[in-house]
């Protein structure tokens, strides 16, 4: 996973509460391997039509936002399905950062797993966002993920809250499973006694 | 004597190795339930080498892929039209096989829905944490478990390491729901209730513990329902505190501890429910007494309304934000503000979903559908192949069929529509599942989510129908 620090980039006005996982990732594209490039996949029914056409009103279709790497969203990013093809699909199709007025837990959790940074802003911070974008497409934002600043194209800055774990984590670009296996001794440990007398935790047999 | 806990709090501690100093928690899993929808995390663990630490407590069931079509299922494999669903189902086979993973495959009669098969297996018990790559995992905490909804990376994780780390501890909110359940209404409407109250994002950050009286008189099944839509309100996890139905309903099923081991189970079960006294950080009160037949008419689940009342006017919205939240539902679903909900005519009906499949469900429906007949396409898709099995010796099969109703095989279906099934563009669903998302069971298909019976009745009238007219 590679280590995010700083990310400055086009920020895409994506402007709606709501977006749920089926609309980031419709189902019929989960059954395609990684190597299919789910960014290809990204909000597919939005950006495209019933014959693979590119919809031109539809704002990742405007020529200024080609490139981007950072969303600017609502309410509830993310709702819905635990698919993390919906992370995979927003990872590849370029994106570093998912700056919102929300997320659902589950969808933050899979961001935090796959090198996107998920940063939430408060409604208002959003609104000033998405006016700046939208009067000026194609503009840069930047998000400081060590300082936990997000700063508006027109130079104002947001600070933002964010888990010292889940910083810690993004900024090494930690694999978690090696993480987790430096704890390897307390898990062992913990488990022999947990299990102790509950043989049908560990021994499930039918 | 210690001070009153709640059940997430008795789990919490039970279940925690270690806190960082960064503020990680770092708990125990007990149980890992996968569809075929993760197949990222097995090939990550055969990337990375990893070995599978305890593949025992993890259960596969095939659900998403798999054809409902009798004659289609019946072929098995070959019956899997699409060859990539066809990978999809046989390479959930094949990795869980290289493991030595309990999985109950498309052919197994004890095949089903997996919040609806592990269930039935008596794969979760009280006082478990639970892992499952659906967000309708959410679903076990009816059984007094925490368990929530993951994705393919938090999968492979508890693959490696039977433990899941949460950067913050979650919330706990308390849903009290009091009163008896008037004739006509379900968990289901009790669900949509509370979505409609808390909102889809009222949960977020907390675990809902659904208690009061209405819960407590509920079955499994039905507390099943409700635990089932807490992710539609954006909590992590529903509970409800175990007690004797919950005990009761595990006695004798395939993975619940046998002999003596069950009433030393049960004794360790009990403890966990939540103490007299314990304290939430968010408590809602609802009655259940006012609860009528509910259906969504919008495009999120919380956009639900008694089925007594009329599609809402965009005019009268709180505010500008809302007004145009209104405005985009209402232009996706065809719906013209003022209308009676019960004149809105519908094209199709699905009963069936990890939400109401279980065999109350389909009694339900059954006793709706019996001496009537469909006059639009209905469908029925048993949440599970015992539930259909079941449902079957008691004869509701034949009810649908006399009725017109369509009987199929076990799956998710019409719900997530990512086996084929799918409702055809345009068309109006009256639906038991748990989602109303645009495009979510089919490009432009309108969903209407409601309970089983109410389902049945807009098949046999072709309009959204409020079940009490017609006297079931």
């Amino acid at each position: 996973m590679e280590p995010i620090k700083t990310i400055s980039g086009v920020a895409i006005p994506l402007v709606r509460d709501d977006v749920d996982t089926d609309r980031l990732i419709p189902i019929r594209f989960l059954r395609k391997p990684l190597s299919a490039g789910y960014g290809n996949f990204l909000l597919a029914d939005d950006r495209f039509d019933e014959n693979g056409r590119e919809k031109a009103d539809f704002v990742f279709n405007h020529p200024q936002y080609r490139g981007g790497t950072i969303l600017v969203s609502g309410k509830n990013f993310g709702c819905g399905s635990a698919r993390e093809g919906a992370v995979y699909a927003v990872r590849d199709y370029g994106i570093r950062a998912v700056v919102a007025s929300g997320f659902s837990d589950i969808f933050r959790m899979n961001c935090c797993w796959n090198g996107v940074l998920p940063v939430t802003l408060p409604e208002s911070a959003i609104r000033e966002l998405w006016d700046q974008l939208n009067a000026e497409p194609g503009a840069k934002i930047t998000v400081d993920l060590e300082q936990q600043t997000v700063t508006a194209p027109k130079g104002n800055r947001y600070t933002f809250e964010i888990d010292k774990s889940v910083k810690e984590r993004l900024m090494a670009g930690l694999d978690d499973v090696g993480v987790t296996q430096q704890f390897q001794d307390r898990i062992d440990a913990f488990e022999k006694a947990y299990v102790t007398g509950m043989p049908w935790i560990a021994q499930p047999e039918a | 004597m210690s001070s009153p806990q709640t059940l997430f709090e008795k789990i919490w501690q039970r279940h925690l190795i270690h806190t960082t100093e960064a503020g990680d928690h770092l708990l125990y899993v007990d149980r890992l339930l996968v569809h075929e929808g993760p197949f990222y995390a097995f090939d990550g663990m055969r990337r990375d080498k990893r070995a599978f630490r305890r593949p025992k407590q993890i259960f596969a069931f095939p659900d998403h892929y798999i054809p409902t079509v009798v004659a289609e299922r019946q072929r098995g494999l070959a019956g899997i039209k699409d060859p990539e669903m066809r990978v999809m189902v046989e390479q959930l086979a094949r990795n869980t096989a290289e493991v030595g993973i309990p999985h109950f495959g498309m052919d197994d009669p004890r095949q089903g829905i997996m919040h609806v098969a592990a269930p039935e297996l008596g794969v979760i018990h009280p006082g478990m944490t639970v892992g499952g790559t659906d967000s309708h995992t959410a679903t076990h905490g009816a059984f007094g478990a925490f368990s929530s909804g993951i994705g393919a990376s938090q999968a492979k994780h508890i693959m490696a390491t039977t433990t899941l780390w949460w950067q913050a501890k979650p919330k706990t909110m308390r849903v009290e729901i009091e009163g008896a359940l008037a004739p006509g209404v379900t968990a289901k409407d009790v669900a949509l209730t509370v979505m409609a109250r808390l909102g889809v994002s009222g949960g977020a950050g907390h675990v809902i513990e659904y208690a009061g009286s209405t819960v407590r008189a509920m079955s499994m099944e039905g507390r099943m329902t409700l635990c089932n839509m807490t992710i539609e309100a954006g909590a992590r996890s529903g509970m409800v505190s175990p007690d004797e139905t919950t005990i009761a309903y595990l006695q004798g099923r395939p993975y619940a501890p046998k002999g003596g081991n069950f009433e030393r189970a049960a004794k360790i079960w009990r403890a966990f429910a939540t103490d007299a006294g314990a304290g939430f950080d968010k408590e809602v009160t609802i009655d259940a007494t006012a609860i009528v037949p509910s259906i969504t008419w919008g495009t999120r689940p919380e956009e639900a309304l008694p089925v007594t009342g009329t599609v809402p006017d965009p005019a009268q919205a709180k505010d500008a934000a809302q007004r145009t939240r209104i405005e985009t539902a209402l232009r996706y679903m065809g719906l013209t503000p003022g209308t009676a909900l019960t004149s809105v005519k519908v094209d199709r009906v699905f009963i069936g979903s990890c939400t109401n499949g279980r065999i109350e469900d389909l009694r339900a429906a059954a006793a709706v559908a019996k001496g009537r007949k469909a006059v639009i396409p209905a469908i029925v898709v048993p949440g599970s192949r015992s539930v259909k099995a079941q449902a079957e010796a008691e004869g509701l099969h034949e009810v649908f069929a006399s009725a017109g109703f369509e009987w199929r095989d076990s799956g998710c279906s019409f719900c997530v529509a990512s086996n084929g099934d799918h409702v055809p563009p345009g068309e109006r669903c009256a639906s038991t599942s748990n989602r109303n998302f645009e495009n979510r069971q089919g490009a432009n298909a309108r969903t209407h989510l409601m309970s089983p019976a109410m389902a049945a009745a807009a098949a046999v009238t072709g309009r959204i129908t409020d079940v009490r007219e017609l006297g079931a």
